[in-house]
C-alpha cells in the first residue's frame, strides 16, 4: 500500500503525468464529439476541461502542480498564432474581392463583441476582474490570453469565457443568422468568425466551404483588431 | 519539420522583440504572425515550404487551449456566484456581435451596389 501511495506522490509532483493527462482527455474529448457528430454541446475541449478539473479535484492536485506538466502545450499557443499567418494568406484574394464590406463588419462586430460585453458585465453588476478578462472573449484564445495579460484581467478567466464564447456562438449562429434573413455566405461566416472565433469557425466549415473559410478569416482579423483595440476599449471605458 | 517549427519560434521572437522595443501593447506572437504573414505574400514559396507543419499544428489548436481551460478550477467558487449573469453576457454579447457584423456586411455590399452570394 505504501508502494502505491509513494509512487503516487512522485508520479503526482512532476509534469509528467499531468502532460499525459491533458493529452489523453483531449483525445477522448475528440472521440466523444465525432461520436456526437460534431454537435457543438459535445465539444472536446470543453469535456476536457470537464474530465482534467474532476480528476484535480478528486486527487486534491492544485492548478499550479498540474500547469507545471501541462505548460508544454499550452506553450505551443504562441507558434500556432503565428502559424494562423497561413489561412490569412490562403484567404488574400477572398479578402480583396469583398474588402469594404469586410472592414466594415470587422469594426463594428469587433466593437459590439468588446464594448457589449464591457457594458453588459457592468449592468449585471460583475467585477473588475470579470470585465477584463471578458473583454477579448471573440478573440481566438491563444490571442485573447495574450490580450487579458495586457490589459490586467485573468487569463485562466479568459481562457474560460472564450471557450463558451465559441461554443454558444457555434449553437446559435446558424438560427440567429435565419431568423435574421442573412443568406450570404461570406456575411454569415464571417460574422460568426469574428464573434466565436475558431469553434464558430468550424461549425461555419460544416455548414458550406464558403462561410467557413470567410469565417476563418473573421477569425485572423478580429484577433489582430482585439490585440490593438481592446486597451483603448478599456481604456475609454475606466 | 524542425527547420519549419524552428522558424516559426523565430517569427514569434522577433514579434517579442519588435513588440516590447516598440512599446506596441500587442501580443509578440500577434505581431510575428503580421511578419510571417508579409513574408508569405512576398515569397509564395516560402508559405508552401511552412505548410505541412503549420498546417498539423493548426489542426489541433484546439487542444493548446485545454491548460489555460482547466484554470477555470481556479476560479470556481466565482463562477458558482456568478453563472446566471456571466451566462447572459455572453448569449448576449455573442448574438449582438454576430446580428452586428452579418448586418454590416450585407447593408454596405449592397450599397456598394454588389450581389449576394448566396445558396443556390
Amino acid at each position: 500500500m505504501s508502494d502505491y501511495a509513494d509512487i503516487w506522490s512522485y508520479l503526482s509532483s512532476g509534469p509528467l503525468i499531468w502532460l499525459t493527462a491533458t493529452l489523453f482527455a483531449y483525445a477522448a474529448g475528440d472521440a466523444l464529439f465525432r461520436a456526437a457528430r460534431r454537435s457543438p454541446f459535445a465539444n472536446p475541449v470543453m469535456i476536457a476541461v470537464i474530465l482534467l478539473s474532476t480528476l484535480l479535484l478528486i486527487t486534491r492536485t492544485d492548478y499550479q502542480t498540474y500547469f507545471e506538466g501541462a505548460k508544454f502545450v499550452h506553450f505551443m499557443l504562441g507558434p500556432a498564432t503565428v502559424g494562423l499567418a497561413l489561412p490569412l494568406y490562403d484567404n488574400l484574394k477572398r479578402i480583396r474581392t469583398a474588402l469594404v464590406p469586410l472592414a466594415c463588419a470587422l469594426f463594428v462586430g469587433s466593437f459590439v463583441a468588446m464594448g457589449s460585453a464591457l457594458g453588459l458585465a457592468w449592468a449585471f453588476g460583475l467585477d473588475r476582474m470579470f470585465l477584463l478578462s471578458l473583454v477579448p472573449k471573440s478573440a481566438t484564445a491563444p490571442v485573447a490570453i495574450g490580450v487579458a495579460e495586457e490589459i490586467g484581467g485573468s487569463p485562466t478567466l479568459t481562457a474560460v469565457m472564450v471557450l463558451m464564447t465559441g461554443i454558444i456562438g457555434a449553437i446559435i449562429a446558424t438560427p440567429l443568422l435565419n431568423a435574421l434573413g442573412v443568406r450570404d455566405w461570406r456575411a454569415r461566416g464571417f460574422a460568426t468568425g469574428v464573434a466565436a472565433h475558431g469553434i464558430g469557425t468550424a461549425r461555419a466549415f460544416q455548414v458550406h466551404p464558403m462561410s467557413g473559410a470567410f469565417a476563418s478569416i473573421g477569425m485572423v482579423l478580429n484577433a489582430i483588431l482585439t490585440a490593438i483595440a481592446a486597451p483603448l476599449v478599456v481604456g475609454l471605458f475606466f | 519539420m524542425i527547420l519549419t517549427l524552428a522558424t516559426l519560434l523565430l517569427f514569434q521572437l522577433m514579434g517579442e522583440v519588435i513588440t516590447r522595443w516598440l512599446h506596441l501593447g500587442l501580443p509578440g506572437p500577434v505581431v510575428g504572425m503580421a511578419l510571417i504573414a508579409a513574408a508569405f505574400a512576398l515569397f509564395p514559396a516560402f508559405a508552401a515550404w511552412m505548410r505541412t507543419t503549420v498546417s498539423g499544428l493548426l489542426a489541433h489548436l484546439s487542444l493548446l487551449f485545454v491548460p489555460a481551460g482547466v484554470g477555470v478550477v481556479q476560479h470556481w467558487d466565482k463562477f458558482e456566484a456568478h453563472a446566471l449573469s456571466l451566462g447572459g453576457v455572453l448569449i448576449l454579447s455573442v448574438a449582438g456581435a454576430i446580428t452586428a457584423g452579418a448586418l454590416t456586411f450585407k447593408a454596405v455590399n449592397r450599397a456598394l451596389g454588389y450581389a449576394d452570394e448566396a445558396p443556390e
